[in-house]
C-alpha cells in the first residue's frame, strides 16, 4: 500500500526517533554491543543530540561554564561511567579539590557536578566516535505504525527540499522512541494572562528564552515574582542573585511556592526527606538508590496501585541543598529583597500602570497581591503525552495504554506495553515512560539504564550478541583510545 | 553503586576473593613486623580476609539498617571508606583476644599494613573501575550474580 502510494520505502531494522540523549545513548549501547551503523538509523529534528538539552539548560540558567546536577558518573557518552566526570576534569582543570569533593559529597560538601560544557564535548567525541552522523537521518517522525508482516512503518517528514516526496516511510523490526518532553506546560493562570493580554513578554516560561527578563532589570531596578520550588527556580535565583551582586542592581524578588515546605518531611523516621524555606532538598530528581540500589530493586516488583503510591511518596518538587544557594538566599531574606511566601495563585492582571498583579491566595486565608515586571514560570516543562502526535497514533492505534501515573506503559526492559509486532518489538524511553518499573527515566543515568536493557533485549532477540565481561573491558580500552567501536 | 543488602554482601565477597587476593599475595612479602616462612604469612593473610568475609556479613546488615535513616537510601563514597576503622578494630581485638583459633598470632603492624591496604584497594576498584568488565553491577545495587 505504502509503495503504491509512490512514497520511498527504506529498510533499517532499528531505527529511533528523536535524536536527544535518550537516542543518543541508545545507539552508544548498541554500537558498543556490536551492531553496524549501517544497521540502525537516527530520525530527528535536531543536528546533535545535546542540541535541545543544551537550549534548555541554557534558557533556565545554565550555560557551558555553569554546573549541571547530575553527579559525576551520569556520563552519557560513557557507558560504564569510568572515568567519571570528576576524575576527568580534575585532571585537566589539575584541581585535586574536585576530588576532595567528590570523596566528601553529600556529607561535607555538596554533590560535585560536572559543567555542562564538559558534557557536550564529551558528547561530541563519542559521537564521532560511534560514526552518529552515519545514521542520522533529519525529519520529522509522524507516526509508528505496526505492519502486518511484522515490525512497523515509521512514517516521517524530511526537511523542506531535502527529499523528493513529502513524506518518506522506514519499515524496520525494532523502533525506539525517545522524543523528550511533549511539550511545556503553562500554569493555568499564566495561560490565561497570556492569551487575554497576548503579552509573551512579561510571564515567561523558564525554559523558554527570557535574557529581556534580565537586560531589563538591568535598565532599572524592578520586582520579579518566581513561581515553582525545583532546580530551575533555584537557578534563576542564582541568576537573579549573581546580577544584583555583580551590577549592584536592586532587584526584589518574590517566590510563591504552593508548597511551602518548612523542615524535614515524611511519614514515618525511614522517610524523611530535609527540607526548609520553602524548598524540600534532595541531590537528584528522585532519591540515589532509585538509579541502582534499593529504591530501584522495590519499584520493580511494584504494579499498579502500589505503584502510584511509591511515586508519590518519594516524588515531588525538589531542588538540591546547595551552600552557594543557602548563602545568597540568606543575603536576601535579611537585606530585605527575597521575600519567599506560600500561595496558591487565583489570577494574574495587568496593572493601569501596565506591571502584573498575581492575587495569592495563602493557606492560612491571607491574601497577597504583589506587583511585579515580571513573572518567572519555573513549573513543570511536563504536559500531557498524548500532546505528542506520535503518542497519540500510538495510544489511538498502536496498542499502547498508560502506567499508574497516567504515561506511557512500558515493560521492564522498556518495550512498550501492548504494541509488539510479529517478531519486532517497540521501545520506549525518557520522561514519557515515567510511572515504570523504574522511576529515574528522565536523567541521564536513566536513559542508559534504559538503554542496557533495551540492548540486553535486543540480544534475547538474537539482533546483537550480549555484552560479557570481556568484551566490555576491550570496549573500554577503545573508548579510552577514542579508537572506532 | 548503591547498594542492597544482597549486592553488598555479594560485593565484598567478590572484591575479598578477587582484589583481596591479590593484594594480600603481592603485600605480605613486605609488611613490616611479619616474622617466619613466606607460607605461612599467606595463610594467615588469607585467613584474615576470611574472616573479613564472614564478620563482615553481619556488618553489611548493620549497615543496611543504618541506610534506612536515609532518605535516599544511599551510601555515601566515604562511609564506604571510613568503615574501615570498626571493621579493623573488631577484628583486631577478636584477633588478638584469641578468640579466632584458627589465625596465627599477628603483629599489629603487619595486620593493619596488610588490611589497611586490601581495603582501600577494594573501596578503589568498587568506586570505578569495577564498572569496567561489569556494566550491570551499579544498577543492580552491587550484586554480582
Ligand atoms: C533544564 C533541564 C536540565 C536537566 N538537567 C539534567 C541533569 O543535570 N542531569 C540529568 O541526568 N538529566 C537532566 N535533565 C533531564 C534529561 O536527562 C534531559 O532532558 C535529556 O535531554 C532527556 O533526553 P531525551 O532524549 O528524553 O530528550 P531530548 O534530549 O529532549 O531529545 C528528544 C528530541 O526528540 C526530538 N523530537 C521530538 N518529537 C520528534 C519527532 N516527532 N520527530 C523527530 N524528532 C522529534 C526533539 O526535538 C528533541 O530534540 C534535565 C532536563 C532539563 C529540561
Amino acid at each position: 500500500m505504502v509503495a503504491s502510494a509512490g512514497i520511498p520505502m527504506y529498510d533499517i531494522p532499528f531505527l529511533t526517533a528523536g535524536g536527544g540523549i535518550g537516542s543518543f545513548v541508545t545507539l552508544d549501547y548498541l554500537r558498543i554491543y556490536g551492531v553496524p551503523t549501517s544497521q540502525m538509523r537516527v530520525v530527528s529534528n535536531i543536528d546533535h543530540p545535546w542540541q535541545t538539552y543544551e537550549f534548555l539548560t541554557r534558557c533556565s540558567q545554565i550555560p557551558r561554564s555553569e554546573r549541571i546536577r547530575s553527579d559525576s558518573s551520569s556520563r552519557p557518552d560513557n557507558l560504564w561511567g569510568f572515568p567519571s566526570y570528576a576524575l576527568e576534569e580534575a585532571w585537566k582543570d589539575k584541581n585535586p579539590a574536585y576530588l576532595w569533593q567528590l570523596l566528601t559529597e553529600p556529607l561535607l560538601n555538596d554533590y560535585w557536578t560536572p559543567r555542562a560544557g564538559t558534557v557536550f564535548e564529551n558528547l561530541e567525541r563519542e559521537a564521532k566516535r560511534i560514526g552518529y552522523w552515519d545514521m542520522l537521518v533529519k525529519g520529522q517522525v509522524r507516526m509508528v505504525r505496526r505492519r502486518s508482516g511484522g515490525g512497523y512503518f515509521t512514517v516521517v517528514t524530511p526537511p523542506e527540499g531535502a527529499a523528493p516526496t513529502k513524506r518518506i516511510v522506514f519499515r524496520s523490526r525494532f523502533v525506539h522512541i525517545a522524543v523528550g518532553y511533549p511539550g511545556l506546560k503553562f500554569l493555568p493562570d499564566l495561560q490565561e494572562f497570556r492569551t487575554k493580554y497576548s503579552d509573551y513578554q512579561h510571564v515567561v516560561n523558564a525554559y523558554e528564552p527570557h535574557e529581556q527578563v534580565y537586560e531589563f532589570l538591568k535598565t532599572r531596578p524592578g520586582t520579579v515574582v518566581i513561581r515553582g520550588g525545583g532546580i530551575v527556580a533555584s537557578r534563576v535565583l542564582q541568576r537573579l542573585f549573581d546580577d544584583r551582586e555583580r551590577l549592584g542592581l536592586k532587584t526584589q524578588i518574590i517566590h510563591i511556592f504552593r508548597t511551602f515546605v518548612t523542615g524535614s518531611h515524611g511519614p514515618h523516621i525511614w522517610a524523611r526527606r530535609k527540607g526548609g524555606d520553602g524548598w524540600a532538598y534532595q541531590g537528584f530528581n528522585y532519591p540515589k538508590s532509585v538509579w541502582g540500589g534499593q529504591l530501584k530493586a522495590e519499584m520493580r516488583k511494584l504494579e499498579g496501585a502500589d505503584r502510584a503510591k511509591k511515586y508519590k511518596e518519594m516524588g515531588g518538587t525538589n531542588t538540591p541543598y546547595r551552600r552557594r544557594w543557602q548563602e545568597q538566599m540568606r543575603a536576601g531574606r535579611s537585606g530585605g529583597y527575597y521575600h519567599a511566601v506560600q500561595g496558591t495563585v487565583d489570577r494574574v492582571e495587568r496593572a493601569p500602570d501596565g506591571r502584573l498583579v498575581s492575587y495569592v491566595r495563602s493557606s492560612d486565608g491571607i491574601v497577597r497581591e504583589p506587583v511585579a515586571d515580571y513573572i518567572i514560570d519555573c513549573t513543570g516543562l511536563e504536559a500531557d503525552i498524548a500532546e505528542h502526535r506520535v503518542f497519540a497514533d500510538l495510544l489511538t492505534y498502536g496498542g499502547a495504554g498508560r502506567n499508574p501515573v497516567g504515561r506511557l506503559d512500558v515493560e521492564r526492559h522498556f518495550e512498550v506495553k501492548g504494541t509488539a509486532s510479529g517478531d519486532g518489538a517497540l521501545y520506549a524511553s525518557g520522561s514519557a515512560t515515567l510511572g515504570g518499573y523504574f522511576p529515574g527515566v528522565d536523567t541521564f543515568l536513566g536513559l542508559q539504564i534504559a538503554a542496557q536493557e533495551i540492548a540486553d533485549d535486543l540480544a534475547r532477540r538474537g539482533f546483537v550478541r550480549k555484552m560479557g565481561p570481556l568484551r566490555s573491558t576491550s570496549q573500554w580500552f577503545k573508548w579510552v583510545f577514542n579508537s572506532p567501536v | 553503586m548503591v547498594p542492597t543488602l544482597i549486592g553488598r554482601i555479594q560485593t565484598r565477597l567478590f572484591l575479598l576473593a578477587t582484589v583481596g587476593v591479590v593484594i594480600t599475595l603481592l603485600v605480605m612479602p613486605v609488611v613490616p613486623g611479619a616474622a617466619g616462612p613466606l607460607g605461612d604469612l599467606y595463610v594467615t593473610g588469607l585467613l584474615v580476609l576470611v574472616a573479613v568475609g564472614v564478620l563482615g556479613v553481619g556488618w553489611e546488615l548493620l549497615y543496611h539498617f543504618l541506610m534506612q535513616f536515609r532518605w535516599e537510601k544511599d551510601w555515601p563514597t566515604l562511609f564506604g571508606l571510613l568503615t574501615l576503622v570498626p571493621e579493623g578494630l573488631l577484628l583486631y581485638f577478636l584477633l588478638r583476644s584469641g578468640a579466632v583459633g584458627f589465625i596465627d598470632p599477628i603483629p599489629p603492624a603487619a595486620f593493619w599494613t596488610h588490611f589497611t591496604v586490601v581495603w582501600v584497594s577494594m573501596w578503589l576498584v568498587a568506586n570505578g573501575p569495577m564498572r569496567v568488565p561489569f556494566i550491570r553491577w551499579r544498577f543492580r545495587g552491587g550484586r554480582v550474580l
